[in-house]
């Protein structure tokens, strides 16, 4: 299951490297929003806790533009076969999930140091902000993963992409977005415990439920 | 080693509903070892639909399809290992070329590469084969779609109209795979073409399988 997941993996990243369908987009998106928010606020000082809440509206939104696409690119050029014809469902789901994650590592990177750069805040606990930057990568991966098969069996595919990650996503990102902004205050790990236990087991349970949901609605 | 490989095809009261509407029903059938079946009827009556139920990329309404290999049962996520397939609804990756294409087939099958250019000069793509799938004309992607289907040495071969958009070379080609396979294991093409249709022994007709009564 792994040697094939890795193999639809790769595939997918030489053909992101050849088309580049997403990345060049997503890299336009994260620039214009950044920039407009930070001209928009001009000398104005942000709180710590507003701070962090725009970190994950940028990274959400980013996230959403790149992640979608993973299944309906399949679907809408006819290549899903393919993927039917020569893996088990299951190597399919974890090959997308581990290309969703690899890319929402990228961006969330791009996009923090881009964030870090212009705005005007400071890291109190560096190593705390990571854990929960890089905890809440993967919960985000895991429920765009499924969501993005889903809505490639619908009809229309892309105004659905929000509207249904928003909901599942919320208990994550308020438990990201406080996480996020206690490390700005100078919280050790201690103090962030509750918040990553929130994230590490809904992260656990997402990916529990969406291989035996993609089971389903692959082959329908 | 193939071919004494014991395979059997069940399909038992198989029937399918799009919105409401019977395309078919109660169709059963039973296929072993050197058997070689042609679905026919008129367009829309639901050739494609049943060859892509029978490859599991499809999933039927009500009733079974159940594959043997030598006694045992296999389970469906792991049908994908025993079968080829072509079908007009299959695409491969226009932006691989035709070499690239199948040494990703064969990465996520776990195959050995050296397969590829014995199948690639069989179906007469080896001197095109690093060319984009993007600039192949449409009879030189359903020659790449042929080797795609053959590349693992298939239990079942499953054809939906293989000859469309070939020339006269592909189509002896189709004829020669078609001879291969169902002296060897089990060849199901789905067609409206008389060629095609001749390839194969044994008929279903699906336009009797529409409503009560009529089968
Ligand atoms: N995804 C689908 N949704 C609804 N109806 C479909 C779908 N695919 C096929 N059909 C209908 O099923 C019938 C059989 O189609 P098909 O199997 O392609 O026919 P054939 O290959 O025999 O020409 C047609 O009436 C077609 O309109
Ligand atoms: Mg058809």
């Amino acid at each position: 299951m792994w040697k094939q997941a890795l193999a639809i993996c790769k595939k997918d990243f030489r053909s992101e490297i050849r088309t580049r369908y997403s990345i060049n987009g997503l890299i336009m998106f994260i620039i214009v929003t950044i920039s407009i928010i930070k001209f928009s606020l001009g000398e104005e000082k942000l709180s710590n806790e507003l701070h962090a809440g725009l970190l994950w509206i940028i990274i959400f939104f980013s996230n959403s533009s790149g992640l979608s696409r993973v299944f309906v690119a399949e679907e809408d050029r006819g290549t899903s076969f393919v993927l039917k014809l020569t893996a088990s469902p299951k190597s399919v789901f974890l090959g997308k999930l581990i290309f969703n994650t690899t890319l929402s590592f990228v961006i969330n990177l791009f996009v923090v140091l881009l964030f870090l750069v212009t705005m005007d805040v400071k890291i109190a606990s560096f190593g705390p902000f990571m854990l929960i930057i890089v905890l809440g990568n993967f919960g985000l991966s895991s429920v765009m993963t499924i969501i993005a098969a889903l809505i490639s069996k619908s009809n229309s595919k892309g105004s659905l992409y929000p509207v249904l990650s928003f909901p599942l996503l919320l208990p994550l990102l308020l438990s990201t977005i406080n996480g996020t902004w206690l490390s700005f205050e100078g919280s050790g790990i201690t103090e962030l415990l509750s918040e990553v236990q929130i994230i590490v087991s809904y992260t656990i349970v997402i990916i529990t439920a969406s291989f035996l949901l993609f089971d389903i609605i692959w082959n329908e | 080693m193939l071919s004494n490989t014991e395979v059997k095809l069940e399909v038992t009261s198989l029937k399918k509903i799009f919105d409401r509407k019977i395309i078919f029903k109660d169709v059963d059938f039973t296929l072993n070892t050197l058997d070689s079946l042609a679905i026919t009827g008129k367009n829309g009556s639901g050739k494609s639909t049943l060859i892509k139920i029978l490859a599991n990329v499809f999933t039927q309404t009500t009733g079974q399809v159940s594959l043997s290999i030598n006694g045992k049962k296999i389970e469906k996520q792991y049908f994908y290992k025993y079968i080829g397939f072509v079908s007009p609804y299959l695409n491969l990756y226009d932006e691989f070329s035709g070499y690239e294409n199948l040494k990703i087939i064969a990465g996520i099958r776990g195959l050995p590469d050296n397969n590829i250019e014995p199948v690639l000069k069989r179906i007469g793509l080896w001197e095109r084969r690093n060319d984009m799938l993007k600039i192949y004309s449409s009879g030189m992607k359903q020659r790449l779609k042929i080797a795609f289907s053959i590349i693992h040495e298939p239990q079942i071969l499953l054809f939906d109209e293989p000859t469309s958009n070939l020339d006269a070379e592909g189509v002896q080609l189709v004829d020669s795979i078609a001879e291969e396979y169902k002296n060897r294991c089990i060849l199901i093409i789905a067609t409206n073409d008389e060629h095609e249709r001749s390839l194969c022994a044994k008929e279903i007709n699906l336009n009797n399988y529409k409503k009560d009564g009529t089968k």
